[in-house]
């Protein structure tokens, strides 16, 4: 058996992290700040009122700004799927081919199209197609995210394919079954949501700065309203398509949702940690270890939140990897089991078919299509090494949370000061929502935290881990290149910021363009 | 002027109104030369593509790793 390199493992999911996060500061401002774009040129189209033209240019330069640093920084993922993951990229082929076909597609028309008639079709094309311009670019970046997560959405809930041992892919049977997963709709839906409340910070934010300075302060207050109220129905959208996403959780990947609350024992009537302070990682010696230093907890709730009935049963960590006869939990000894069951299968019906023995290559196939299901447990044999890192998920879960919270709190209160006509008289609540805005960032690197890291340690959930996706390469290479593309992109967020905050101060000046 | 003659106009001028949009193509082409003249071609051949010249040698390859990694 060939022994894996474990810093070889490390390092690339290191650079997959790195590039994922980085990508990830661009996405989701383009998603949100688009909308709102399109809203203010709606708002200016209708009324004529030249303000609104002023506020909707100075907006959208921003967002050209983000949109096209951030440009296809995507496509150094897709670099990394063919080189550091080329075993996960034959595994899932088909899956993941068809939906990134369709995003580079879409994008490209969509996006490619209407983005040139947004920035250059001021007075040169009718405002009606305009208008339309900016809202075809708001639902083009949309849809492209869609796609995307999608292929996402699949690798934390395979559906609507079939494995096919003769070639080693997994080959779509059903399209649509893979498009509208509840976990496909969940994850875009919440995604999205989440970068609509980021740029509704971002645009309050930014509002605020010009109010502290006292600068352009109609101009700010109204592009203030705007950004608050989209901020405020986003916030109530992306907690409902948070309670469903963790519902969904709960249901699909039980281990990333056990380690979302720390809960180590399952419990009914499991209470809801509002907030923890952990203490160390579990001590499989000591199992009856109280895990917190302190908490303050919500009871019942975990229960109502993980199945809309505050006495259901929520299973913990140790439910999971030592099972729960009680409940119908499958220990993860047992699937470790199945899962080598279906290796060995595997094995075994290449040797048939090899020796030409179709009799028992028959029967090997049906014992691995039997086990497939537990595949990649397969490829452990302490099933503590499929536990994900708990008090990061567990932190990051809660963070992501909290500062959720304190956006719709602000957005509230951004909104009564300004129809109270005090707003620039609370000086810190300006200064507050200011310096919410990488708190916007944080929040939304925690959720993708949540995502990826509860998960592992599986790259397609059950069937694949990390260590059976990556590519046989040089580790030397990988540390090369991900120092390469942390210099990159650290250039381009300075570049980013530096052009950004040049254009803000120019405006303030009253000197604004595109 | 046909549509196409118009079409062209419109990017033309639009090119050459920009501000702030000719500093950031500048780095929209530096960003893709980074990418595609070095990463892509100096770091990140597809290693499926280049070890093996059918799918056949892939499928087996691939099948190979995912029995006897451990």
């Amino acid at each position: 058996m060939e022994q894996f390199d474990l810093a070889l493992i490390d390092w690339s999911r290191a650079q997959f992290a790195l590039t994922a996060m980085y990508h990830w500061i661009f996405v989701p401002l383009t998603l949100g700040l688009s909308f709102i774009v399109a809203i203010m040129m709606t708002i200016y189209v209708k009324t004529g009122d030249e303000l609104w033209k002023k506020i909707t240019k100075f907006w959208m330069t921003l967002f050209g700004i983000n949109f096209a640093i951030g440009v296809a920084t995507g496509i150094i993922l897709e670099f990394e799927f063919g080189t550091n993951w080329s075993n996960y990229s034959w595994f899932v082929g088909d899956i993941f081919g068809a939906p990134l076909a369709i995003e580079g597609i879409m994008a490209f028309f969509l996006e490619s199209t209407f983005i040139a008639i947004l920035f250059f079709g001021w007075g040169r094309v009718k405002p009606g197609f305009h208008l339309l311009s900016a809202w075809l670019v708001a639902i083009g970046s949309n849809l492209s995210a869609l796609w995307i997560l999608v292929a996402n959405a699949w690798m934390q809930n395979p559906v609507g394919m079939q494995f096919n041992p003769d070639t080693a892919r997994n080959e779509m049977l059903n399209f649509w079954d893979v498009l509208f997963s509840p976990t496909a709709i969940n994850k875009f839906l919440h995604t999205i949501s989440s970068g609509y409340v980021l740029s509704a910070v971002f645009v309050v934010g930014v509002s605020a700065w010009f109010l502290i300075k006292k600068r352009n302060v109609i101009f700010a207050k109204r592009s203030m309203v705007i950004g608050a109220v989209f901020g405020l129905l986003s916030s109530f959208y992306l907690i409902l398509t948070g309670d469903e996403s963790a519902r969904e959780v709960f249901r699909t990947q039980p281990m990333k949702f056990a380690a979302m609350e720390g809960l180590y024992d399952g419990e009914t009537n499991a209470p809801l940690v509002v907030i923890g302070l952990m203490k160390q990682l579990p001590d499989p010696q000591n199992p009856n270890l109280e895990r917190f230093a302190f908490k303050l907890e919500i009871p019942n709730l975990l229960s109502y939140m993980a199945a809309l009935n505050p006495n259901a049963f929520v299973p913990g960590i140790r439910d999971l990897v030592h099972g729960n006869e009680e409940h119908g939990l499958m220990s993860y000894y047992e699937k470790i089991e199945k899962g080598k069951i279906a290796i060995q299968a595997l094995s075994d019906y290449k040797t048939a078919l090899e020796a030409k023995d179709q009799a028992t290559a028959d029967v090997n196939l049906k014992l691995f299509k039997a086990n497939y299901a537990y595949f990649g447990y397969g490829y452990y044999d302490d099933p503590h090494s499929l536990i994900p890192h708990v008090p990061l998920t567990f932190y990051s879960f809660h963070l992501m949370v909290g500062l959720g919270m304190h956006f719709l709190i602000l957005f509230i209160v951004i909104l009564v000061l300004i129809f109270r006509k005090k707003i620039e008289k609370v000086r810190w609540v300006l200064y507050v929502a200011l310096w919410t805005i990488p708190l916007a960032y944080i929040a939304s690197q925690a959720g993708w935290i949540v995502a990826e890291l509860g998960r592992q340690p599986w790259v397609v959930q059950d069937l694949m881990p990390t260590l059976s996706a990556v590519s046989n390469i040089d580790k030397g290479a990988v540390m090369t290149t991900f120092w390469i593309f942390a210099i990159t992109f650290t250039v381009l967020l300075i570049a980013e910021i530096k052009i950004m905050v040049s254009q803000i101060v120019s405006q303030s000046k009253n000197e604004g363009g595109h | 002027m046909t549509i196409f003659h118009r079409i062209f106009y419109f990017y033309r001028d639009g090119f050459r109104r920009m501000t702030v949009g000719k500093q950031l193509w500048l780095i929209i082409f530096i960003k893709l030369f980074i990418m595609f003249a070095i990463l892509k071609l100096f770091f990140f051949p597809n290693f499926l593509q280049t070890n093996f010249s059918t799918d056949e040698e892939r499928s087996d390859y691939v099948l190979e790793q995912l029995i006897n990694k451990k």
